[in-house]
């Protein structure tokens, strides 16, 4: 067959590499700040823009979809060309799917400091975004199942069938759990349109399943294009790889529900997320020991090169992580871990080694290939794995310590076995101070790494030339029938069929999704409602949506387990039927503060039920009431005016989404806010220190300030199922 | 075990049914795949694990 001649484009991965590194490091650097306001929680104070609540969804996007998102789609792009022996499909794609990827992660970096926020986690952008998301990846999508229907290689190859199920899935993923309702086309703000359980069930189906199919497949795909590359060894077992491939995908989709164990989630739902995940060792393991058995025989290249050092730390920590997760995933484990620190340790185990040693060594191997020189330092290198290994072992282990000590002390009863040995939230934050104080170092130590990268990098890039189209030759791909040829089996011929193979792993992820999400959304009795519960007041729902802005579920949780501790610290359990005018769902998963579920019900011996003056203290001078919290302050809510102008608009989404406000209510919304606001001020300003600062002052009334508002939500928080005396 | 499952699925009219086509769907493809997986001949595995070394 005659050769052809064409380019590999060079380029694109390289600009992808590049965008991984500056955003890694941007990403990191804000995960240093979170790190360091656990210390010193007003180390931003005043700047609204660098409280905790902003930054922390910032860091988490910055890493996952920035540092992680551009480095595995260089890695894609790179290996995908290769594999199938063809240039991507369309230049112009490519540069869509780049452009439009930076843009989005520069509108995030924009919005969400603003306080443009969902609150749903790892899809805390609001509506405008999510569309152009869907967009890029649709653009993804035609450029790589282009590349692969033009293919001059018949086989497909292992690491694009986990590629082709990243794009499915994560397509599924984002528009499924981002159907929501904006409240005016010319606003950011938007509505979930699904409510309480049901927002739960859909955003830890997304929140768990984004983690798989996002840090995870591709990262997969990765590792079996890479690791045998670097160790010129092929992969220890296809056929294995055959079955952790369709296992994985097959048993991750289940899973999410496991992030909602002892919650008011229905118990079978529970169950069953718990079943899926134990299972989902078997395929984690297969794939973690299938790429270190691939270096079986090449351990002496370990010890000298440092790719394969990163890679094998890398895949050492997906087998961490990978143990860890069905560990946390059974009852009793994870009743001790969930809410703590633990967590943060276990995702971090996953996100710096896994994710950041795979994307290291990806860079330290590309770089010097794609400029046509060798690498500038190997010492470096060398230097950044060592600083890089010891900054997670310094980050997680003392979280680990952290969590155990958490739980154990929020769980301890006093020896008579009456009353909590730790009534008071603040004691079990104090404790855990000095191990945010090794997390925080562990984590400079790992930025540093990073940034020995940076140098190491551009020394390379400058003493190399790049190439940015890369001549090869391959013959042409010979038409075959379509059809299945006489002798040929069904796998071979599948595997040369893309859009089937496409449409067989999109069947295979959605049984699990829609065995489970289906019967919490259609069967009404799997929410029994409560007659008590009502709408929030339109006072109440703004105080909420500030609730969501500042992003208090991020240290904040609205959960209160099944757990005698937890009935005695926050009051009684939660209920399903609580939450069904919740759009969206602030069940939180961190208590890195007490859980504020009942935070308006007064009498309880411990958190919960302070008067207004309390709060409003509180918001503006944490440390004033409690010398050693750790909560920033909120000074600017007390200075705001409260933004009234879309409360109307904002009721009729409600509406249309199923919250009975009647058109009275609508009507009369700013009359009645007002009313309750003039009560709340009232109580305030009978406080003689606030009424001296605020009592008669010209500008805006107390009462119209935002603070007002954040008030009387936390007010109303528990109280609908209160036993009234 | 089924039991212990079946309790807590009783908010559903014919929810037997649940567990036991879960089990049916995953078992049957798991062996799918595994059959998938052990019917390629050695020749091909061979042939197919050696593409990313002979890709420049």
């Amino acid at each position: 067959m005659e050769k052809q001649q064409f380019y590999y484009d060079n380029k694109i991965v390289r600009n992808f590499l590049y965008a991984s590194i500056v955003f890694g490091v941007v990403g990191m650097l804000v995960g240093l700040i979170l790190a360091f306001l656990f210390l010193f929680p007003n180390l931003t104070s005043g700047i609204s823009f660098l409280s905790f609540g902003r930054l922390r969804p910032l860091h988490t996007n910055a890493v996952i979809f920035a540092f992680v998102g551009n480095a595995m789609f260089a890695g894609i792009y790179y290996s995908m060309q290769r594999l199938l022996k063809a240039r991507m499909f369309s230049d112009l794609l490519s540069k869509i799917h780049f452009w439009g990827w930076q843009l989005i992660i520069v509108a995030a970096a924009i919005t969400l400091p603003l306080g443009y926020s969902t609150s749903k986690e790892y899809a805390e952008l609001e509506w405008p975004i999510d569309i152009a998301i869907a967009l890029i990846w649709v653009v993804f999508g035609i450029n790589m199942i282009g590349t692969i229907i033009k293919r001059r290689e018949r086989h497909i190859y292992v690491a694009i069938w986990f590629y082709i199920a990243t794009f499915v899935t994560v397509a599924v993923l984002h528009i499924f759990n981002s159907l929501e309702l904006p409240v005016s086309l010319s606003g950011m703000k938007s509505y979930s349109i699904y409510a309480g359980v049901q927002d739960a069930l859909v955003q830890w189906w997304y929140g768990h399943n984004a983690v798989a199919f996002f840090l995870t497949t591709p990262f997969l795909g990765m590792m079996y294009y890479f690791v045998p590359k670097v160790a010129n060894r092929p992969v220890y077992s296809y056929r294995l790889s055959i079955i952790h491939f369709w296992s994985l995908i097959f048993i991750y989709i289940w899973a999410g529900p496991h992030h909602l164990l002892y919650t008011a989630l229905p118990d079978w739902a529970q169950n069953l997320g718990v079943v899926f995940s134990v299972m989902l060792i078997a395929p984690s393991w297969g794939g973690m020991i299938n790429g270190l058995l691939t270096l079986r025989g090449v351990w002496d290249k370990v010890r000298t090169d440092a790719v394969l050092k990163f890679f094998v730390v890398a895949i050492t920590g997906y087998g961490m992580a990978t143990f860890e997760g069905p560990m946390l995933s059974l009852k009793n484990v994870n009743a001790i871990a969930h809410f703590t620190d633990w967590i943060i340790a276990h995702v971090h185990v996953g996100a710096l080694a896994w994710n950041g040693f795979l994307s290291f060594g990806m860079i330290y191997w590309l770089i010097p290939r794609m400029t046509k020189t060798k690498l500038f330092s190997e010492k470096l290198a060398n230097f950044h794995f060592w600083i890089g290994t010891l900054g997670i072992i310094l980050y997680s282990l003392p979280l680990y310590v952290a969590g155990f000590t958490q739980a154990s002390m929020w769980k301890q009863f006093k020896p008579d076995g009456g009353a909590l040995q730790y009534g008071n939230f603040l004691e079990t934050v104090t404790e855990i101070m000095p191990m945010y104080w090794m997390r925080a170092v562990g984590g400079t130590l790992y930025l540093t790494g990073v940034i020995v990268l940076v140098y190491n990098v551009i020394r390379t890039v400058r003493q190399g030339s790049p190439v940015e189209n890369e001549l090869v030759e391959a013959p042409a791909l010979a038409v075959i029938s379509p059809n299945r040829l006489k002798g040929e089996k069904l796998h071979s011929w599948l595997e040369r069929k893309p859009v089937q193979f496409m449409l067989l792993t999109t069947v295979a992820i959605l049984i699990g999704g829609l065995i489970q999400i289906l019967p919490t959304i259609l069967v009404k009795s799997n929410i029994p409602t409560i007659s008590s519960v009502k709408p929030y007041t339109p006072l109440e729902l703004q105080g909420r949506d500030l609730y969501i802005r500042e992003g208090c579920v991020g240290c904040h949780s609205q959960m209160v387990r099944p757990f005698r501790s937890e009935v005695e610290r926050y009051g009684d359990y939660s209920k399903a039927g609580e939450f069904v005018y919740d759009h969206p769902f602030l069940w939180g998963s961190k208590r890195t503060g007490p859980d504020l579920a009942r935070e308006g019900v007064k009498g309880k011996p411990f958190n919960g039920g302070r008067d207004d003056v309390w709060h409003f203290n509180h918001m503006y001078d944490p440390q004033g009431l409690n010398e050693k919290s750790i909560m920033p302050r909120y000074q600017w809510l007390i200075k705001n005016e409260l933004d009234n102008s879309t409360i109307q608009d904002k009721m009729r989404t409600m509406v249309t989404l199923g919250v009975p406000y009647s058109e009275a209510d609508i009507n009369n919304a700013l009359k009645h806010m007002d009313e309750q606001a003039t009560k709340i001020e009232t109580n305030l300003l009978a406080n003689p220190e606030i009424k001296k600062s605020f009592g008669k002052e010209t500008a805006a009334p107390l009462k119209n300030r935002e603070i007002v508002a954040l008030i009387a939500y936390l007010q109303r928080l528990g109280t609908d199922t209160q036993v009234k005396k | 075990m089924l039991k212990f499952i079946k309790h807590n699925l009783e908010t559903i009219t014919g929810v037997e049914i649940y567990p036991i086509i879960s089990l049916t769907i995953f078992f049957t493809a798991f062996v799918l795949f595994t059959v998938w997986a052990f019917t390629y001949s050695k020749e091909k595995i061979k042939e197919i694990s050696e593409m990313p070394l002979n890709d420049e």
